[in-house]
């Protein structure tokens, strides 16, 4: 079923709490060597038959309205997979 | 004094100075979402304050002609995609948008208070500036802050003096007010800071803010619970005693001495 794959991160500015308490987990584990981790959000809107345009314009829109807040969060990408 | 089964009688006896005139005319809707959970505790500060509460149904666009809405705490939607993300989306949101948004034509729009996952719903509807991400050190707070009162010109604060301390209760994870920083710039110049935290900055907000309003005055959101500061012996300690604190009750009173036409 094609999928419409939106990927949301919090802006660069704005401090990501999640991912600085990753990133002082990671060494404790073994993985050294990642200097910063940032966690955002993927989102998969799955469609039954053809994305169309009019459908991946839905998606941007939903993207911008909706699945992000543009206060704190950025958009990164709105793209079609075929197979997930 | 009687009791509604909206209302659940937590002691035997309000303790309030009972309303007279035109004050018990206020009809001040407290809005319920799936997942809110301060909905009676705000529903009995508007009581506590002499106002009459109206139960509020997230699925209902009417708001029943109330004077006022209050948007209470609570996980609403679980605090899915992003705490009152989906609540922004309800049919009564429609209706408080509209009554409330800089786009009323009236003269007087609908005085509405957010708090705690309140103010985040009206973040997300963009009734107020900023957003709340998770607190700076990612724990859960639950405590009692001291707040200064920055701002007496709004519906919910006239009966504070100018830099007045209170206390009232908090409790959040998602408590980090961000925003802008044009807007903060902004929100600072115009002086629509409402209340900011005092001592340590408890979360990283953005200048130590704990709420703010709009540029009418007439929404205002905070994160914490003034609705759990109204009753001697169930509220913060203060100098008296024991949770002892009623500080959040100026609030309530203020909201309904506002719409009986009154303001100090």
């Amino acid at each position: 079923m094609p999928t419409i794959v939106v990927e949301v991160m919090p802006k660069p500015e704005i401090l990501d709490p999640q991912g600085k308490a990753i990133a002082n987990a990671l060494p404790h584990l073994g993985f050294t060597g990642f200097a910063g981790v940032r966690q955002g959000k993927r989102f998969e809107l799955t469609v039954e038959g053809q994305v169309t345009d009019e459908l991946l314009d839905s998606a941007r829109r939903a993207a911008a309205e909706m699945l992000s807040n543009p206060v704190i969060e950025d958009v990164v990408s709105v793209t079609v997979a075929e197979d997930i | 004094m009687t009791t509604t089964p909206t209302d659940t009688p937590l002691i035997g006896e309000f303790t309030a100075v009972t309303p007279s005139g035109p004050l018990e005319g206020a009809r001040i809707g407290v809005i319920t979402f799936p997942g809110t959970l301060d909905d009676r505790d705000a529903a009995r500060a508007v009581r506590l304050g002499g106002g009459t509460p109206v139960p509020l149904w997230h699925a209902d666009q009417s708001l029943h002609g109330v004077d006022a809405v209050i948007l209470p705490g609570g996980f609403s939607y679980g605090d899915y995609l992003r705490a009152g993300a989906i609540a922004r989306f309800a049919p009564v949101m429609d209706t408080v948008v509209k009554e409330a948004g800089a786009a009323a034509a009236s003269s007087s729009p609908l005085p509405v208070l957010g708090i705690c996952n309140g103010f985040q719903v009206l973040t997300e509807a963009q009734l107020l500036p900023g957003s709340m991400i998770k607190n700076d050190h990612l724990k859960f707070i639950c405590k009692d802050q001291v707040l200064r009162v920055e701002n007496t010109e709004t519906a919910w604060t006239s009966q504070f003096t100018q830099d007045e301390l209170i206390t009232v209760p908090m409790k959040n994870q998602d408590g980090q007010y961000v925003v802008s920083a044009e807007e903060l710039e902004a929100i600072e110049a115009e002086g629509r800071v409402v209340f900011r935290y005092v001592g340590e900055n408890p979360n990283g907000s953005r200048n130590h803010i704990a709420g703010v309003t709009n540029e009418r005055g007439n929404v205002v959101g905070l994160m914490p619970h003034p609705e759990h500061a109204v009753e001697a012996g169930y509220g913060p300690d203060d100098a008296t005693g024991l949770r002892e604190g009623t500080d959040g009750l100026t609030i309530f009173t203020s909201v309904v001495s506002s719409l009986a036409g009154g303001s100090k």
